[in-house]
């Protein structure tokens, strides 16, 4: 059985990966939606996957994926957190604009 | 199109559709059985859960809001020279060959089990640990009142 990584250079995976990550950051910067700045950061964690996955495939090595599973579980443990913080702000609130927030700036 | 959707259950589907194609990757990459966890976890489970909750908060067009036009033009700026510093160091890097033989077959779950209860145990009990209290946190911040 061959596998994508024997036929596609590991640069390609860099690269997509790269870019994933950077439309993440753009999504945290661009929007101001509560709920999709989480969106971004959930596609963030999985560009790290994608490219985890990806060195682990290249170098025959099992513990990057187990680092993955690791990484999979922190992620819904953020998600199921911070969208409890997000319901509680918008209970108080009426808003998911995270600039009635800004008193967390200094 | 996650990002520049202005509904934001259509940024949800778009991410799903990101997901599946993650998870198509996998399985490109010989990790079936991570494959089938992201498209447990991520397609049925995380998005669900931002589903539920937009519709929970009734979150549409109109309630948007809005940045204004220079700060949209930084974040732009930004993000594309991250992408181009990023890019440019990765375009540097030397090119690396794979040390060990290639081998199909570490996606598998019984490779990965033997890895995952062996060299990693100890991290495993704390995510176990840290799943409970993510959990108990969410239910606490979720209660009307805390006494």
């Amino acid at each position: 059985m061959s596998s994508a990584i024997q036929v596609i250079p590991i640069e390609w995976y860099l690269l997509l990966s790269t870019v994933l990550f950077t439309i993440g950051v753009l999504g945290v910067l661009f929007r101001r939606n509560a709920i999709i700045i989480f969106m971004s950061i959930e596609l963030m964690l999985n560009a790290v996957n994608l490219l985890l996955v990806a060195f682990s495939s290249f170098l025959s090595d099992s513990k990057g994926q187990v680092f993955v599973f690791f990484i999979m579980a922190v992620a819904a443990a953020e998600v199921a957190v911070g969208l409890a913080i997000l319901m509680m702000v918008y209970r108080n609130t009426k808003s998911s604009d995270i600039n009635v927030l800004n008193k967390l700036k200094w | 199109m996650v990002v520049f959707s202005k509904n934001p259950v259509h940024s949800v589907l778009y991410l799903v559709l990101t997901f599946f194609i993650i998870a198509a990757h996998y399985v490109l990459l010989n990790a079936q059985f991570l494959a089938a966890v992201h498209v447990i976890v991520y397609a049925g489970a995380i998005m669900v859960l931002f589903l539920f909750v937009i519709m929970l908060l009734n979150l549409n067009k109109e309630t948007e809001p809005h940045k204004s036009i220079w700060l949209k033009a930084s974040a732009a700026v930004a993000s594309g020279l991250l992408l181009v510093v990023l890019v440019g160091s990765i375009k540097g890097a030397a090119t690396v060959q794979s040390v060990n033989a290639f081998n199909p077959n570490i996606g598998l779950i019984e490779n990965l089990g033997k890895t995952l209860f062996k060299d990693f145990l100890l991290p495993f009990e704390v995510s176990s640990v840290l799943l409970l209290a993510a959990m108990v946190g969410a239910v606490m911040l979720g209660k009307k009142s805390i006494k």
